[in-house]
Protein backbone atom coordinates (compact mmCIF):
# COMPACT_ATOMS: atom_id res chain seq x y z
CA UNK A 1 0.00 0.00 0.00
CA UNK A 2 2.79 2.31 0.76
CA UNK A 3 4.78 3.97 -1.69
CA UNK A 4 8.03 3.28 -1.85
CA UNK A 5 8.90 1.93 1.80
CA UNK A 6 12.53 1.92 3.06
CA UNK A 7 13.35 2.03 -1.03
CA UNK A 8 16.42 4.73 -1.51
CA UNK A 9 15.48 7.13 -3.92
CA UNK A 10 16.38 10.07 -5.49
CA UNK A 11 14.31 13.22 -6.36
CA UNK A 12 13.72 14.01 -9.77
CA UNK A 13 14.72 10.75 -11.17
CA UNK A 14 12.20 8.42 -10.68
CA UNK A 15 9.13 10.11 -9.87
CA UNK A 16 7.97 9.61 -13.79
CA UNK A 17 6.40 6.26 -12.70
CA UNK A 18 3.83 8.13 -10.07
CA UNK A 19 1.69 10.29 -11.15
CA UNK A 20 0.91 12.47 -8.19
CA UNK A 21 -1.52 14.63 -9.72
CA UNK A 22 -4.07 11.83 -10.27
CA UNK A 23 -3.52 10.42 -6.25
CA UNK A 24 -4.05 13.87 -5.40
CA UNK A 25 -7.11 14.26 -7.67
CA UNK A 26 -9.09 10.58 -6.98
CA UNK A 27 -8.73 11.20 -3.53
CA UNK A 28 -10.53 14.84 -3.48
CA UNK A 29 -7.44 16.74 -2.39
CA UNK A 30 -6.94 20.35 -3.42
CA UNK A 31 -3.96 22.26 -3.91
CA UNK A 32 -2.87 24.28 -0.96
CA UNK A 33 -2.35 27.67 -0.47
CA UNK A 34 -4.29 28.23 -3.23
CA UNK A 35 -6.20 31.74 -4.16
CA UNK A 36 -9.50 30.95 -3.46
CA UNK A 37 -12.00 33.26 -6.12
CA UNK A 38 -12.86 36.75 -5.34
CA UNK A 39 -16.42 35.50 -3.88
CA UNK A 40 -15.28 33.11 -1.52
CA UNK A 41 -12.46 35.06 -0.21
CA UNK A 42 -14.23 38.22 0.40
CA UNK A 43 -16.65 35.24 2.29
CA UNK A 44 -13.99 34.25 4.58
CA UNK A 45 -12.52 37.99 5.42
CA UNK A 46 -15.96 38.67 6.35
CA UNK A 47 -15.99 35.23 8.36
CA UNK A 48 -13.02 35.97 10.26
CA UNK A 49 -13.80 40.09 10.77
CA UNK A 50 -13.70 40.39 14.14
CA UNK A 51 -9.82 39.35 14.34
CA UNK A 52 -9.69 42.34 12.23
CA UNK A 53 -11.31 44.21 15.08
CA UNK A 54 -9.49 43.00 17.80
CA UNK A 55 -6.71 43.18 16.19
CA UNK A 56 -7.02 46.96 15.70
CA UNK A 57 -8.29 47.69 19.23
CA UNK A 58 -5.68 45.67 20.80
CA UNK A 59 -2.89 48.05 18.77
CA UNK A 60 -4.45 50.95 19.92
CA UNK A 61 -3.92 50.03 23.70
CA UNK A 62 -0.51 48.75 22.85
CA UNK A 63 1.10 51.61 21.59
CA UNK A 64 -0.64 53.77 24.04
CA UNK A 65 0.07 52.07 27.19
CA UNK A 66 3.50 52.95 26.56
CA UNK A 67 2.88 56.73 27.11
CA UNK A 68 2.02 59.00 30.15
CA UNK A 69 -0.60 60.59 27.90
CA UNK A 70 -1.69 57.45 26.45
CA UNK A 71 -4.78 57.84 24.20
CA UNK A 72 -4.40 61.78 24.71
CA UNK A 73 -1.39 61.81 22.34
CA UNK A 74 -4.25 60.59 19.52
CA UNK A 75 -5.63 64.07 19.80
CA UNK A 76 -2.71 66.04 20.93
CA UNK A 77 -0.89 65.43 17.63
CA UNK A 78 -3.05 67.29 15.13
CA UNK A 79 -3.80 69.82 17.81
CA UNK A 80 0.22 70.08 17.92
CA UNK A 81 0.23 70.08 13.63
CA UNK A 82 -2.23 72.57 13.74
CA UNK A 83 -0.81 75.41 16.20
CA UNK A 84 2.13 75.08 13.95
CA UNK A 85 1.04 75.74 10.62
CA UNK A 86 -1.75 78.28 12.30
CA UNK A 87 1.07 80.25 13.23
CA UNK A 88 3.63 80.10 10.65
CA UNK A 89 1.33 80.67 8.26
CA UNK A 90 -0.93 82.91 10.06
CA UNK A 91 2.21 85.51 9.94
CA UNK A 92 3.40 84.77 7.17
CA UNK A 93 1.18 84.16 4.14
CA UNK A 94 -0.23 86.84 2.72
CA UNK A 95 -3.74 88.15 4.16
CA UNK A 96 -5.30 87.76 1.02
CA UNK A 97 -5.11 83.95 0.89
CA UNK A 98 -6.19 82.89 4.02
CA UNK A 99 -10.18 82.31 4.38
CA UNK A 100 -12.11 84.11 6.87
CA UNK A 101 -12.69 81.75 10.14
CA UNK A 102 -9.17 80.56 9.98
CA UNK A 103 -8.70 78.78 12.94
CA UNK A 104 -11.96 76.33 12.42
CA UNK A 105 -11.10 75.78 8.43
CA UNK A 106 -7.04 75.20 9.69
CA UNK A 107 -8.03 72.58 12.69
CA UNK A 108 -10.77 70.88 9.91
CA UNK A 109 -8.35 70.50 7.26
CA UNK A 110 -5.14 69.20 9.57
CA UNK A 111 -7.26 66.58 11.68
CA UNK A 112 -9.36 65.28 8.12
CA UNK A 113 -5.93 65.03 6.30
CA UNK A 114 -4.56 63.08 9.18
CA UNK A 115 -6.59 60.47 9.05
CA UNK A 116 -5.94 59.90 5.05
CA UNK A 117 -2.29 60.03 6.04
CA UNK A 118 -1.91 57.87 8.60
CA UNK A 119 -4.47 55.44 7.43
CA UNK A 120 -2.22 55.83 3.76
CA UNK A 121 1.46 55.01 6.07
CA UNK A 122 -0.01 52.49 8.14
CA UNK A 123 -1.41 50.44 5.34
CA UNK A 124 1.54 50.16 3.15
CA UNK A 125 2.98 49.13 5.85
CA UNK A 126 0.74 46.50 6.88
CA UNK A 127 2.22 43.09 5.55
CA UNK A 128 5.57 43.82 5.96
CA UNK A 129 5.34 44.77 9.54
CA UNK A 130 3.47 41.84 10.58
CA UNK A 131 5.80 39.04 8.48
CA UNK A 132 5.32 36.67 11.43
CA UNK A 133 2.25 36.51 11.55
CA UNK A 134 2.32 36.07 7.96
CA UNK A 135 4.47 33.17 8.26
CA UNK A 136 3.06 31.56 10.89
CA UNK A 137 -0.86 31.40 10.83
CA UNK A 138 -2.93 31.61 7.30
CA UNK A 139 -5.82 33.77 7.48
CA UNK A 140 -6.83 36.33 4.19
CA UNK A 141 -3.95 38.63 4.65
CA UNK A 142 -6.46 41.60 3.34
CA UNK A 143 -7.69 41.44 7.12
CA UNK A 144 -4.61 43.12 8.19
CA UNK A 145 -4.78 46.43 6.22
CA UNK A 146 -8.46 45.99 6.79
CA UNK A 147 -7.24 45.85 10.55
CA UNK A 148 -5.12 49.00 10.13
CA UNK A 149 -7.36 51.29 8.23
CA UNK A 150 -9.69 50.22 11.29
CA UNK A 151 -7.56 51.29 13.94
CA UNK A 152 -8.05 54.38 12.14
CA UNK A 153 -11.52 54.71 12.10
CA UNK A 154 -11.40 54.22 15.86
CA UNK A 155 -8.73 56.62 16.74
CA UNK A 156 -11.21 59.25 14.57
CA UNK A 157 -13.78 59.21 17.03
CA UNK A 158 -12.27 60.95 19.84
CA UNK A 159 -10.40 62.92 16.92
CA UNK A 160 -14.15 64.46 15.30
CA UNK A 161 -14.95 65.12 19.13
CA UNK A 162 -12.08 67.71 19.55
CA UNK A 163 -12.66 68.63 15.75
CA UNK A 164 -15.98 69.67 16.58
CA UNK A 165 -15.24 71.22 20.53
CA UNK A 166 -12.24 73.30 18.78
CA UNK A 167 -14.67 74.79 15.90
CA UNK A 168 -17.32 75.45 18.56
CA UNK A 169 -15.08 77.40 20.80
CA UNK A 170 -13.45 79.54 17.59
CA UNK A 171 -17.39 81.21 16.69
CA UNK A 172 -19.16 78.06 14.77
CA UNK A 173 -22.45 77.27 15.17
CA UNK A 174 -24.06 73.61 15.47
CA UNK A 175 -26.37 72.87 12.36
CA UNK A 176 -28.11 69.85 11.34
CA UNK A 177 -25.57 69.91 8.59
CA UNK A 178 -23.17 68.54 11.43
CA UNK A 179 -25.20 65.00 10.48
CA UNK A 180 -23.60 64.77 7.44
CA UNK A 181 -19.74 64.86 9.10
CA UNK A 182 -19.48 61.12 9.55
CA UNK A 183 -21.48 60.58 5.88
CA UNK A 184 -18.04 62.09 4.42
CA UNK A 185 -15.49 60.28 6.78
CA UNK A 186 -17.81 56.90 5.92
CA UNK A 187 -16.78 57.42 2.38
CA UNK A 188 -13.04 59.10 3.52
CA UNK A 189 -12.79 55.20 5.13
CA UNK A 190 -13.90 53.32 1.76
CA UNK A 191 -11.18 55.50 -0.32
CA UNK A 192 -8.73 54.75 2.77
CA UNK A 193 -9.28 51.41 2.87
CA UNK A 194 -8.47 51.17 -1.30
CA UNK A 195 -5.26 53.01 -1.22
CA UNK A 196 -3.69 51.06 1.78
CA UNK A 197 -4.56 47.78 -0.07
CA UNK A 198 -2.65 49.35 -3.33
CA UNK A 199 0.05 50.25 -1.19
CA UNK A 200 0.16 47.42 0.77
CA UNK A 201 1.05 45.10 -1.87
CA UNK A 202 3.17 47.20 -3.65
CA UNK A 203 5.89 47.57 -0.33
CA UNK A 204 5.74 43.64 -0.80
CA UNK A 205 7.14 43.89 -4.03
CA UNK A 206 9.33 46.79 -3.57
CA UNK A 207 10.74 48.21 -0.22
CA UNK A 208 11.61 51.38 -1.17
CA UNK A 209 7.97 52.44 -1.53
CA UNK A 210 7.63 52.85 2.20
CA UNK A 211 10.31 55.92 1.25
CA UNK A 212 8.25 57.20 -1.12
CA UNK A 213 5.40 57.45 0.92
CA UNK A 214 6.28 60.35 3.21
CA UNK A 215 7.12 62.44 0.28
CA UNK A 216 3.96 61.86 -1.61
CA UNK A 217 1.99 62.79 1.51
CA UNK A 218 3.97 66.20 1.90
CA UNK A 219 2.82 67.13 -1.61
CA UNK A 220 -0.61 65.92 -0.65
CA UNK A 221 -0.41 68.41 2.36
CA UNK A 222 0.49 71.10 0.38
CA UNK A 223 -1.50 71.16 -2.70
CA UNK A 224 -4.95 70.08 -0.61
CA UNK A 225 -5.62 73.47 0.33
CA UNK A 226 -5.19 73.24 3.97
CA UNK A 227 -3.79 76.48 5.60
CA UNK A 228 -4.95 78.40 2.59
CA UNK A 229 -8.10 78.72 -0.03
CA UNK A 230 -7.08 77.43 -3.28
CA UNK A 231 -9.83 79.25 -5.10
CA UNK A 232 -7.98 82.66 -3.60
CA UNK A 233 -4.58 81.60 -4.25
CA UNK A 234 -5.13 80.55 -7.27
CA UNK A 235 -7.53 82.72 -8.57
CA UNK A 236 -7.30 84.89 -11.80
CA UNK A 237 -5.06 85.99 -12.92
CA UNK A 238 -3.66 82.84 -12.78
CA UNK A 239 -4.36 80.56 -15.69
CA UNK A 240 -7.97 78.96 -15.12
CA UNK A 241 -6.81 75.44 -15.27
CA UNK A 242 -4.30 75.16 -12.42
CA UNK A 243 -7.07 75.43 -10.33
CA UNK A 244 -8.95 72.61 -11.41
CA UNK A 245 -6.40 70.60 -11.88
CA UNK A 246 -5.72 71.44 -7.58
CA UNK A 247 -9.88 70.74 -7.84
CA UNK A 248 -9.48 67.02 -8.95
CA UNK A 249 -7.72 65.76 -5.88
CA UNK A 250 -10.21 63.61 -3.88
CA UNK A 251 -8.29 64.22 -0.62
CA UNK A 252 -9.54 68.54 -1.12
CA UNK A 253 -12.59 67.31 -1.85
CA UNK A 254 -13.19 65.42 0.93
CA UNK A 255 -11.37 68.67 2.80
CA UNK A 256 -13.72 70.78 1.23
CA UNK A 257 -17.01 68.41 2.64
CA UNK A 258 -16.41 68.38 5.94
CA UNK A 259 -15.62 72.24 6.15
CA UNK A 260 -19.01 72.82 4.26
CA UNK A 261 -20.79 71.30 6.86
CA UNK A 262 -18.86 72.78 10.00
CA UNK A 263 -17.19 76.14 8.84
CA UNK A 264 -19.77 78.94 7.86
CA UNK A 265 -19.00 80.67 4.77
CA UNK A 266 -17.80 77.35 2.97
CA UNK A 267 -19.78 74.98 0.27
CA UNK A 268 -19.57 72.13 -1.91
CA UNK A 269 -21.45 71.10 -4.70
CA UNK A 270 -23.62 68.07 -4.93
CA UNK A 271 -21.39 67.43 -8.17
CA UNK A 272 -18.14 67.20 -5.01
CA UNK A 273 -20.35 64.42 -3.65
CA UNK A 274 -20.28 62.49 -6.79
CA UNK A 275 -17.04 62.71 -7.49
CA UNK A 276 -15.34 61.87 -4.12
CA UNK A 277 -18.36 58.62 -4.12
CA UNK A 278 -17.53 57.80 -7.35
CA UNK A 279 -13.37 57.62 -6.57
CA UNK A 280 -13.86 56.06 -3.30
CA UNK A 281 -15.54 52.99 -4.78
CA UNK A 282 -13.54 53.01 -7.89
CA UNK A 283 -10.24 53.18 -5.46
CA UNK A 284 -11.47 50.80 -3.47
CA UNK A 285 -13.02 48.11 -6.41
CA UNK A 286 -9.53 48.52 -7.71
CA UNK A 287 -7.71 47.68 -4.19
CA UNK A 288 -9.46 44.45 -3.57
CA UNK A 289 -8.78 43.17 -6.73
CA UNK A 290 -5.40 44.03 -6.72
CA UNK A 291 -4.84 43.05 -3.37
CA UNK A 292 -6.16 40.14 -3.48
CA UNK A 293 -4.54 38.65 -6.55
CA UNK A 294 -1.24 38.46 -5.13
CA UNK A 295 -2.39 36.31 -2.00
CA UNK A 296 -0.20 33.77 -2.85
CA UNK A 297 2.49 35.47 -2.26
CA UNK A 298 2.87 37.76 0.75
CA UNK A 299 4.10 34.65 2.53
CA UNK A 300 6.92 34.08 0.23
CA UNK A 301 9.53 36.68 1.09
CA UNK B 1 7.91 -0.09 14.21
CA UNK B 2 3.77 -0.22 13.25
CA UNK B 3 4.10 -1.56 10.09
CA UNK B 4 0.78 -3.25 10.58
CA UNK B 5 -0.88 -0.39 10.49
CA UNK B 6 -3.87 -0.06 8.07
CA UNK B 7 -3.49 3.23 6.03
CA UNK B 8 -6.22 5.50 4.70
CA UNK B 9 -6.60 7.34 1.94
CA UNK B 10 -4.24 9.78 0.38
CA UNK B 11 -4.52 13.06 2.40
CA UNK B 12 -1.27 14.78 1.64
CA UNK B 13 0.47 14.87 -1.64
CA UNK B 14 3.44 16.45 -2.83
CA UNK B 15 4.10 16.58 -6.32
CA UNK B 16 7.72 17.54 -7.63
CA UNK B 17 7.72 20.80 -5.40
CA UNK B 18 9.93 23.18 -6.32
CA UNK B 19 10.74 26.56 -3.92
CA UNK B 20 13.16 29.55 -4.99
CA UNK B 21 13.74 32.23 -2.66
CA UNK B 22 15.18 35.65 -4.33
CA UNK B 23 17.48 37.09 -1.64
CA UNK B 24 20.22 39.42 -0.86
CA UNK B 25 23.28 38.23 -0.15
CA UNK B 26 24.07 40.38 2.86
CA UNK B 27 21.55 37.82 4.78
CA UNK B 28 19.02 40.55 4.70
CA UNK B 29 15.79 38.29 3.66
CA UNK B 30 14.62 41.24 1.50
CA UNK B 31 13.48 39.28 -1.50
CA UNK B 32 11.86 41.63 -4.07
CA UNK B 33 9.86 40.31 -6.90
CA UNK B 34 9.29 43.43 -9.03
CA UNK B 35 12.13 43.97 -11.30
CA UNK B 36 11.98 47.99 -11.19
CA UNK B 37 15.68 48.22 -10.67
CA UNK B 38 17.46 45.71 -12.72
CA UNK B 39 20.64 46.16 -11.24
CA UNK B 40 19.86 44.62 -7.98
CA UNK B 41 23.68 44.35 -5.35
CA UNK B 42 23.94 40.73 -4.75
CA UNK B 43 20.58 38.87 -5.21
CA UNK B 44 20.69 35.43 -5.17
CA UNK B 45 18.36 32.78 -6.09
CA UNK B 46 17.82 29.95 -3.41
CA UNK B 47 17.00 26.71 -4.20
CA UNK B 48 15.48 25.63 -0.81
CA UNK B 49 13.53 22.71 -2.52
CA UNK B 50 14.52 20.72 -5.75
CA UNK B 51 11.63 18.25 -6.63
CA UNK B 52 9.71 16.91 -3.73
CA UNK B 53 7.30 14.49 -4.15
CA UNK B 54 5.57 11.72 -1.59
CA UNK B 55 1.98 10.27 -0.54
CA UNK B 56 0.89 10.91 3.14
CA UNK B 57 -1.69 8.69 3.85
CA UNK B 58 -4.71 9.06 6.61
CA UNK B 59 -3.18 7.69 10.16
CA UNK B 60 0.37 8.04 8.96
CA UNK B 61 2.81 10.64 11.31
CA UNK B 62 5.59 11.33 9.23
CA UNK B 63 9.03 12.34 10.81
CA UNK B 64 11.17 14.95 8.94
CA UNK B 65 14.99 14.94 9.38
CA UNK B 66 18.11 16.67 7.85
CA UNK B 67 20.79 18.56 8.64
CA UNK B 68 20.37 22.30 9.12
CA UNK B 69 19.23 24.38 6.02
CA UNK B 70 18.23 21.33 4.20
CA UNK B 71 15.00 22.46 3.72
CA UNK B 72 13.02 20.60 6.19
CA UNK B 73 11.16 24.03 7.32
CA UNK B 74 10.64 25.34 3.93
CA UNK B 75 9.11 22.12 3.21
CA UNK B 76 6.77 22.49 6.30
CA UNK B 77 5.61 25.84 5.00
CA UNK B 78 5.29 25.09 1.78
CA UNK B 79 3.03 22.14 2.84
CA UNK B 80 1.04 24.59 5.37
CA UNK B 81 0.31 26.67 2.19
CA UNK B 82 2.40 29.62 3.71
CA UNK B 83 4.78 30.00 1.38
CA UNK B 84 3.97 28.52 -2.16
CA UNK B 85 5.24 26.14 -4.09
CA UNK B 86 7.60 28.02 -7.37
CA UNK B 87 7.13 24.60 -9.05
CA UNK B 88 4.46 21.82 -8.59
CA UNK B 89 1.87 21.38 -5.97
CA UNK B 90 1.02 19.96 -2.55
CA UNK B 91 -2.75 18.77 -2.10
CA UNK B 92 -3.96 18.34 1.38
CA UNK B 93 -7.67 17.20 2.61
CA UNK B 94 -7.77 20.36 4.39
CA UNK B 95 -5.54 23.16 5.50
CA UNK B 96 -2.61 21.84 7.35
CA UNK B 97 -1.90 23.93 10.87
CA UNK B 98 2.15 24.71 11.05
CA UNK B 99 3.51 25.00 14.54
CA UNK B 100 7.10 26.41 14.06
CA UNK B 101 9.94 28.52 15.96
CA UNK B 102 9.67 31.85 14.32
CA UNK B 103 8.72 34.49 16.76
CA UNK B 104 6.05 35.38 18.66
CA UNK B 105 2.74 36.34 16.88
CA UNK B 106 2.97 39.95 18.35
CA UNK B 107 5.58 40.89 20.23
CA UNK B 108 4.03 44.19 21.59
CA UNK B 109 0.62 42.31 23.44
CA UNK B 110 0.13 40.21 25.93
CA UNK B 111 0.22 36.38 26.11
CA UNK B 112 -3.58 36.63 26.61
CA UNK B 113 -4.34 38.92 23.17
CA UNK B 114 -2.09 36.99 21.53
CA UNK B 115 -4.29 33.76 22.33
CA UNK B 116 -7.51 35.34 21.59
CA UNK B 117 -6.05 37.20 18.35
CA UNK B 118 -4.28 33.66 17.69
CA UNK B 119 -7.31 31.68 17.72
CA UNK B 120 -9.43 34.27 16.31
CA UNK B 121 -7.15 33.99 13.52
CA UNK B 122 -7.36 30.41 13.04
CA UNK B 123 -11.44 31.11 12.11
CA UNK B 124 -12.84 30.79 15.42
CA UNK B 125 -15.97 33.02 16.19
CA UNK B 126 -15.47 34.93 19.28
CA UNK B 127 -17.36 32.71 21.53
CA UNK B 128 -15.07 29.76 20.51
CA UNK B 129 -12.35 31.65 21.43
CA UNK B 130 -13.32 32.87 24.16
CA UNK B 131 -14.39 29.55 25.53
CA UNK B 132 -11.12 27.39 24.62
CA UNK B 133 -8.91 30.51 26.43
CA UNK B 134 -8.93 28.73 29.82
CA UNK B 135 -7.77 25.29 27.73
CA UNK B 136 -5.13 27.10 26.29
CA UNK B 137 -3.66 28.67 29.21
CA UNK B 138 -3.58 25.64 30.90
CA UNK B 139 -1.86 23.29 28.94
CA UNK B 140 0.77 26.40 28.33
CA UNK B 141 0.84 26.20 32.02
CA UNK B 142 1.70 29.86 31.76
CA UNK B 143 -0.99 31.24 33.60
CA UNK B 144 1.05 33.82 36.39
CA UNK B 145 2.90 35.60 32.85
CA UNK B 146 -0.24 35.68 30.74
CA UNK B 147 -0.57 39.34 31.32
CA UNK B 148 2.76 40.72 30.44
CA UNK B 149 3.85 41.48 26.68
CA UNK B 150 5.12 38.37 24.76
CA UNK B 151 8.61 40.30 24.41
CA UNK B 152 9.22 39.00 27.99
CA UNK B 153 8.92 35.74 27.22
CA UNK B 154 11.58 33.38 27.17
CA UNK B 155 11.90 31.59 23.73
CA UNK B 156 10.35 28.37 25.45
CA UNK B 157 7.31 29.93 26.75
CA UNK B 158 6.59 31.82 23.37
CA UNK B 159 6.88 27.98 22.11
CA UNK B 160 4.57 26.94 24.81
CA UNK B 161 1.75 29.38 24.02
CA UNK B 162 2.41 29.03 20.43
CA UNK B 163 1.99 25.64 20.42
CA UNK B 164 -1.13 25.66 23.02
CA UNK B 165 -2.92 27.94 20.76
CA UNK B 166 -2.43 25.94 17.63
CA UNK B 167 -3.59 22.47 19.17
CA UNK B 168 -6.87 23.92 20.78
CA UNK B 169 -8.45 23.45 17.39
CA UNK B 170 -8.59 19.60 16.73
CA UNK B 171 -6.43 19.68 13.11
CA UNK B 172 -6.57 16.99 10.48
CA UNK B 173 -3.14 17.88 9.90
CA UNK B 174 -0.52 19.01 11.67
CA UNK B 175 2.77 20.47 10.91
CA UNK B 176 5.41 20.79 14.08
CA UNK B 177 8.30 22.04 13.36
CA UNK B 178 11.15 21.84 15.69
CA UNK B 179 8.53 23.72 17.95
CA UNK B 180 8.78 21.15 20.90
CA UNK B 181 12.77 21.34 20.74
CA UNK B 182 12.65 24.60 23.17
CA UNK B 183 10.08 23.36 25.57
CA UNK B 184 11.11 21.80 28.88
CA UNK B 185 11.20 18.28 29.07
CA UNK B 186 7.47 17.76 31.32
CA UNK B 187 6.06 20.10 28.42
CA UNK B 188 7.93 17.93 25.75
CA UNK B 189 6.44 15.07 27.14
CA UNK B 190 2.63 16.55 27.40
CA UNK B 191 3.08 17.59 23.68
CA UNK B 192 4.25 14.91 22.43
CA UNK B 193 1.31 12.77 24.00
CA UNK B 194 -0.95 15.27 22.74
CA UNK B 195 0.35 14.53 19.20
CA UNK B 196 -0.13 10.82 19.48
CA UNK B 197 -3.51 11.39 20.44
CA UNK B 198 -4.74 13.40 17.23
CA UNK B 199 -2.94 10.42 15.49
CA UNK B 200 -5.03 8.16 16.51
CA UNK B 201 -8.30 10.24 15.85
CA UNK B 202 -7.09 10.01 12.38
CA UNK B 203 -5.37 13.08 12.09
CA UNK B 204 -1.80 13.10 10.31
CA UNK B 205 0.82 14.68 12.11
CA UNK B 206 4.50 15.66 10.28
CA UNK B 207 7.20 16.25 12.94
CA UNK B 208 10.30 17.97 12.30
CA UNK B 209 12.80 17.15 14.30
CA UNK B 210 16.88 16.93 15.55
CA UNK B 211 15.86 14.95 18.22
CA UNK B 212 15.75 10.88 16.86
CA UNK B 213 14.52 9.70 19.92
CA UNK B 214 11.16 12.16 19.78
CA UNK B 215 11.55 10.73 16.21
CA UNK B 216 11.41 7.16 16.72
CA UNK B 217 9.07 7.66 19.43
CA UNK B 218 6.55 9.18 17.82
CA UNK B 219 6.23 8.70 13.99
CA UNK B 220 5.63 5.57 11.58
CA UNK B 221 7.08 6.66 8.46
CA UNK B 222 10.45 8.99 8.23
CA UNK B 223 11.43 11.85 5.00
CA UNK B 224 15.04 12.32 4.91
CA UNK B 225 15.49 15.91 3.03
CA UNK B 226 18.90 16.72 1.96
CA UNK B 227 20.14 19.59 0.14
CA UNK B 228 16.38 20.14 -0.84
CA UNK B 229 16.20 16.72 -2.49
CA UNK B 230 14.09 13.92 -0.98
CA UNK B 231 16.84 11.26 -0.20
CA UNK B 232 14.89 8.52 1.46
CA UNK B 233 11.56 7.81 2.61
CA UNK B 234 10.39 4.58 4.61
CA UNK B 235 10.77 2.88 7.75
CA UNK B 236 11.80 4.74 10.62
CA UNK B 237 14.47 2.90 11.71
CA UNK B 238 16.08 2.27 8.11
CA UNK B 239 16.01 5.81 7.72
CA UNK B 240 17.34 6.88 10.85
CA UNK B 241 20.11 4.59 10.68
CA UNK B 242 21.12 5.55 7.20
CA UNK B 243 20.50 9.66 8.28
CA UNK B 244 23.20 8.64 11.42
CA UNK B 245 25.91 6.91 9.46
CA UNK B 246 26.17 9.56 6.92
CA UNK B 247 27.27 12.06 9.24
Amino acid sequence: MRLRVGAQCKAGSRMTDVDYDKIAADAGLERVGARPPLGAYLAELWERRHFAYTLARFRIQATMSENRLGLGWIVLRPIFTAIIFGTIFGFIMPAGSRPENFIPFLVVGVFTFEFFSKSFSAGAKAITSNASLVRSLSFPRMLLPLASVLQQVFELIPIIGVMALIVVITGETITWNWLLVPVVFAVMTMFNLGVSLISARLTVHLRDVTQIIPLLTRILFYSSGIFYSLEKVLAPPKPEWLLTVAELNPIYIFLKLVRAQMVAGTTASTHDWVVVTGAAFVILVIGIVFFWRAEERYGRD
Amino acid sequence: MTKTLTLGDPIVVANEVHVKYRTHASGKAAARGGSLFKRQRGLRVVHALKGVSFVVREGESIGVIGHNGSGKSTLMRTIAGLTTATQGAVYAASRPALLGVNAALIQDLSGEKNVLLGTLAMGHTRKEAADSYDDIVEFSGLEEFIDLPMKTYSSGMQARLRFSIAISRDHQILLVDEALAVGDKAFRDKSEQRIRDLRDQAGTVFLVSHSMRSILDTCTRVLWIDHGNLKMDGDPKEVVKAYQASK
